[in-house]
């Protein structure tokens, strides 16, 4: 267990390194930092600071060990618009984005796992076909045009929620469900699968065969076999979802990290990019490793055959 | 072994299929005939009749802000995404299959290399990855082609290692090497024909999410440059005046709509006949 917990955090770590070397090299190859950093009104000594900040004088590996380095204790650079840390810029808007996108994940999960379970054990039904007929409606549909229909039919048709902005609860519902639909549909599609196939096994027909209550079976050996595929997209869920945040805070006007990582990149202020990039791929990274912790929980054959 | 053969039910077309392929031939008709079936240039513009709603004179969907003719803009917003779709997809599947043969030809520190970077693509949102490149590189239609390009390349690379590998253990790449056949004629002539029903149906399912990157890129503004106009694009600017011209927004996103369904339905078919043990 402790060796299968050391290669995963080392392989987190390696990863972690991957995307700040891609940020580094995509960095170093749009032209000089300094420039591309600061702007192009910056007064020459500021200039002269930042590289020396920077070590931009330096041999290329001792720059790259520069950046890891500052990157590892906090320092991210500065935005340029507003002469700010860019991690503390960062971080001021996460709240927002949190309070969209942790509802969002519950309903995911709590809507399309049971959406999807109810519809894999009432197979042929018409809750079946109208489930599986809603999935495939809500991954197809994209997030946007599913934001501005919503915009339409219940702020601009029915006047029963604002079109965007934030402050009251009211604001966040429309980005919300916005967020959530298309991953309902992916994720209720995927359990149904996932429950089918475990329902198909040969240990549920003997638990029927020895008369074992339906809900018992279902309970206790259906759902924590299909449980570990259904981690594993969830855990996929979690960075798609920080990408929907992205679009639908653009559609509603919502003061999150994503609409700050769009207007950033279209006044191309590189320092809050980069740092938005890191903290995801941060979150995405220990995202990865609980879910394979939560493998090894759900599913002890998986630690048995790492240990052989 | 059961006498009456399941093979045969799975011949007959289902209804859904059938219209989505009619769908996608036509989109691929207007796509390629986009400049002799458009009734007016996209940038011209009619500032007599500025947001005349469908079916007015002239007009047959309408027009823009500017008076420009949402038809001709839709015919050749068919064309710019799905070209992009296309290429990325190609390039996506090229790339993705050659990393796979790769990593299943030499193994070892070339495998874990492999590894490293697909674990890197897990660990970035592909759109979070786009955009920073788009922030640091500026848009282009190229860039744009080439970044799409990357998406799912993850998949291909998966599923072509993993053919190669058990292509290898099988008697038809052993006999070929035995006869003193080049690794990369072994790889291209004999084992890439094998496999490239599977990559083919991975592109089917891939083309409709990559068609959804790229109009959702073009929606906020850093995907297709104006004065150039993708499906998205149209979408992200009719949405100022989705109260006032809600056709402007319409008519792209029921395209972008019912080509993504079109696609993930033809795409589901195709492996479920093809290839029933892809995932």
């Amino acid at each position: 267990m402790i060796r299968f917990v050391a290669t995963r955090l080392a392989r987190s770590l390696m990863t972690i390194l991957a995307v700040m070397t891609f940020a580094f090299v995509v960095l170093r190859l749009s032209g000089d930092p300094a420039k591309v950093m600061l702007g192009p009104d910056t007064p020459r000594e500021a200039v002269d600071a930042f590289r020396q900040q920077w070590g931009l004088g330096q041999p290329i590996w001792a720059q790259y060990f520069h950046y890891l380095g500052a990157i590892f204790s906090g320092d991210f650079g500065m935005s340029m618009r507003d002469k700010s840390p860019a991690l503390q810029l960062v971080l001021e808007r996460l709240p927002a984005t949190l309070i969209v996108t942790v509802p969002a994940l519950i309903l995911q999960v709590t809507i399309g796992v049971s959406a999807g379970v109810f519809a894999a054990l009432h197979r042929g039904s018409i809750v079946d076909r109208g489930v599986i007929v809603l999935s495939i409606l809500g991954f197809t549909i994209p997030s946007f045009v599913m934001g501005l229909l919503l915009v339409l039919v219940f702020a601009v048709t029915l006047h029963w929620l604002p079109s965007g902005g934030s402050g009251t609860w009211a604001h966040a519902i429309l980005p919300v469900i916005t967020i959530s639909v298309g991953w309902i549909g992916s994720l209720a599609r995927f359990s149904r699968s996932a429950t089918i196939e475990v329902m198909g096994q040969p240990y549920i027909r003997t638990a029927m065969a020895k008369g074992v209550h339906w809900s018992d079976v279902v309970w206790r050996h259906a759902l924590p076999n299909a449980a570990t595929p259904i981690v594993t997209l969830v855990g996929f869920m979690v960075g798609s979802l920080v990408a929907g945040a992205v679009v639908t805070e653009t559609i509603f006007s919502w003061p999150g990290m994503g609409r700050l990582l769009i207007s950033s990149v279209a006044n191309r202020d590189l320092a809050v990019v980069q740092c938005i990039m890191l903290l995801v791929a941060a979150m995405m990274v220990c995202t990865n490793l609980i879910v394979d912790l939560l493998y090894g929980w759900l599913d002890p054959r998986l630690n048995a055959r790492h240990e052989n | 072994m059961s006498i009456v053969s399941p093979g045969k039910r799975k011949n007959v077309l289902p209804l859904s299929v059938g219209l989505s392929l009619v769908w996608l031939a036509l989109m691929l008709f207007l796509a390629f005939f986009a400049d002799l079936l458009k009734p007016y240039d996209i940038t011209t513009m009619d500032l007599a009749s500025r947001l005349a709603p469908p079916l007015s004179s002239g007009h047959w969907l309408g027009t823009d802000e500017l008076g420009r003719d949402v038809l001709s803009r839709l015919l050749q917003s068919i064309r710019v995404s799905l070209f992009i779709a296309f290429g990325a997809t190609l390039i996506s599947a090229a790339f993705g299959t050659t990393v796979g043969f790769l990593a299943a030809r030499f193994g070892g520190w070339v495998e874990q290399l492999v590894v490293l970077m697909a674990d890197f693509q897990a660990a970035l949102p592909f759109l979070i990855m786009s955009l920073a490149v788009l922030a640091f590189f500026g848009t282009s239609m190229w860039l744009l082609v080439v970044l799409m390009g990357f998406y799912g390349w993850e998949r291909y690379a998966r599923i072509a290692r993993g053919l190669a590998l058990s292509a290898n253990a099988q008697g038809y790449a052993a006999a070929t090497v035995q006869l003193g056949a080049t690794p990369s004629r072994v790889y291209l002539r004999h084992i890439l024909p094998n496999v490239a029903s599977t990559l083919i149906v991975s592109m089917t399912l891939s083309f409709p999410d990559i068609v959804l990157m790229e109009s959702g890129l073009s929606f906020l503004g850093l995907g297709v440059q104006l004065p150039e106009t993708s499906l998205g694009n149209m979408v992200g600017f009719g949405r100022d005046y989705l109260t006032t011209a809600p056709w402007i927004v319409l008519s792209p996103a029921v395209i972008i709509m019912l080509t993504t369904l079109a696609i993930s339905l033809a795409g589901d078919w195709l492996r479920d006949t093809l290839d029933p043990t892809l995932n």
